[in-house]
């Protein structure tokens, strides 16, 4: 699976799970963020990339 | 001229698809399309050996074929190299197109070939061969192999090749400095009024066509499974010890986060020329997300964290560079075990 903000670009190579990232500059992360809720925000990213890579994906 | 020729089972007279299985034979002299490439070559040209192969066996043994010729032709004083024309025979053009770039890039001799645009071995090759457009119909076979020796001629003789439109080949995607009329605006504008009224027009940037990609099966049970994460946004170590380039990248690298439990900005740094990379230089794990996947890997949410992570940067990358990287770090993550990768793109 992949976690981008490029969407367009994972769906232009056929990329089939994808999870959108939080931008180009920090895919999972946002320095606007106090640290821990930085990491919350990280953390729930992640768990998403791993439900999606979990779920059977569709065509 | 002397000319080294390859075909497959078809072309080569010996059959059609029962026979894809037949090994490489080595014939003296033109077989079928060499006997016209002869011909159209003329001022006494010899097709000095004709390669034979079953479509299956040069894609399953692409290796040792591609061995086999090299070793041949390697003695044989050819001056160039032709395969094909392939037409739309996808296991025929692979073969083709893997050939030409091994006796290009080995021997030095110049070699063409000829398939039909939407011939996997075009998108494969394109960027390194003189690959001549031979449309889909085997039927233009003269008009293919006329190309093919125009293009062969100049090949050997050094001479400049014009563009893919005035020589008939597929466009590799080279960009060439050249004087024009008009500036990029007014052909832009040129261009968009020609759309808007419906008149023809040609656009000056190349299509890509990606083949889809079979679905992958889901993880069956995440908690259980040994997770790994590659990136292309070009984090390296501090000092980049295995010098990815920052654009159109050619090398990977894998780094070790063993015993970490998150990324230090000051040991890393980015080698990706297509970003502004500040933030993810201060806290890595903005693109390499250790801190997370290692806290849930210590709260069995994810059965083990792969100890290293993989990295190169995609920037301005052609596609045969990043294919066969994608296919490098494929294969070493299967013989890694590794059961899911997460990949972060910037």
């Amino acid at each position: 699976m992949q976690i981008t903000s490029a969407l367009p670009i994972a769906k232009m190579v056929g990329s089939n799970r994808v999870v959108l990232g939080n931008g180009i500059v920090h895919v999972a992360g946002d320095p606007n963020l106090p640290v821990n809720e930085e990491k919350d925000l990280r953390r729930r990213l992640v768990q998403k990339a791993l439900d999606a890579l979990e779920s059977e994906a569709k065509e | 001229m002397k000319i080294v020729h390859y075909v497959n089972q078809f072309f080569g007279g010996i059959g059609a698809e029962e026979e894809a299985g037949r090994p490489l034979e080595i014939r003296e002299g033109a077989v079928g399309p060499g006997r016209l490439l002869e011909q159209l070559f003329g001022d006494g040209s010899q097709v000095l050996t004709t390669f034979v192969c079953g479509d299956n066996y040069a894609v399953e043994q692409q290796d040792q074929l591609i061995t086999d010729v090299l070793n041949h032709l390697r003695a044989s004083g050819a001056d160039l190299f032709v395969a094909g024309p392939c037409f739309e025979a996808g296991r025929y053009g692979m073969a083709a197109g893997a050939l030409c770039s091994a006796v290009q890039a080995e021997l030095h001799i110049p070699a063409v070939t000829a398939m039909g645009g939407e011939n996997p071995g075009v998108d494969l090759y394109r960027e390194e061969l003189f690959i001549v457009d031979s449309g889909a119909s085997a039927s233009a076979m003269s008009q293919v192999v006329t190309r093919m020796v125009a293009l062969g001629k100049k090949l050997v003789a050094g001479e400049e090749i014009g563009t893919p439109a005035d020589e008939g080949y597929i466009p590799r995607g080279l960009i060439r400095d050249a004087f024009v009329e008009q500036n990029a605006g007014q052909r832009l504008v040129a261009m968009v009024m020609d759309k808007v009224n419906g008149d023809p027009f040609e656009s000056e940037m190349m299509s890509t066509s990606f083949e889809p990609i079979p679905m992958p099966a889901a993880v069956a049970d995440i908690s259980k499974a040994r997770v790994m994460v590659i990136t292309d946004g070009g984090l390296v170590p501090s000092g980049n010890p295995d010098g990815i380039e920052g654009m159109a990248a050619t090398r990977w690298g894998t780094y070790s986060i063993k015993d970490k439990d998150g990324l230090d900005g000051k040991d890393y740094e980015i080698s990706h020329g297509g970003y502004d990379p500040r933030f993810v230089e201060a806290d890595p794990d903005r693109l390499v997300p250790l801190d997370a996947l290692r806290q849930m890997e210590k709260e069995g949410i994810i059965g083990e964290l792969h100890n290293e992570f993989i990295s190169t940067s995609g920037l301005a990358n052609p596609l045969s560079n990043t294919r066969r990287m994608g296919k490098e770090m494929a294969q070493r993550v299967k013989e890694l075990g590794v059961d899911a990768v997460i990949v972060t793109s910037t």
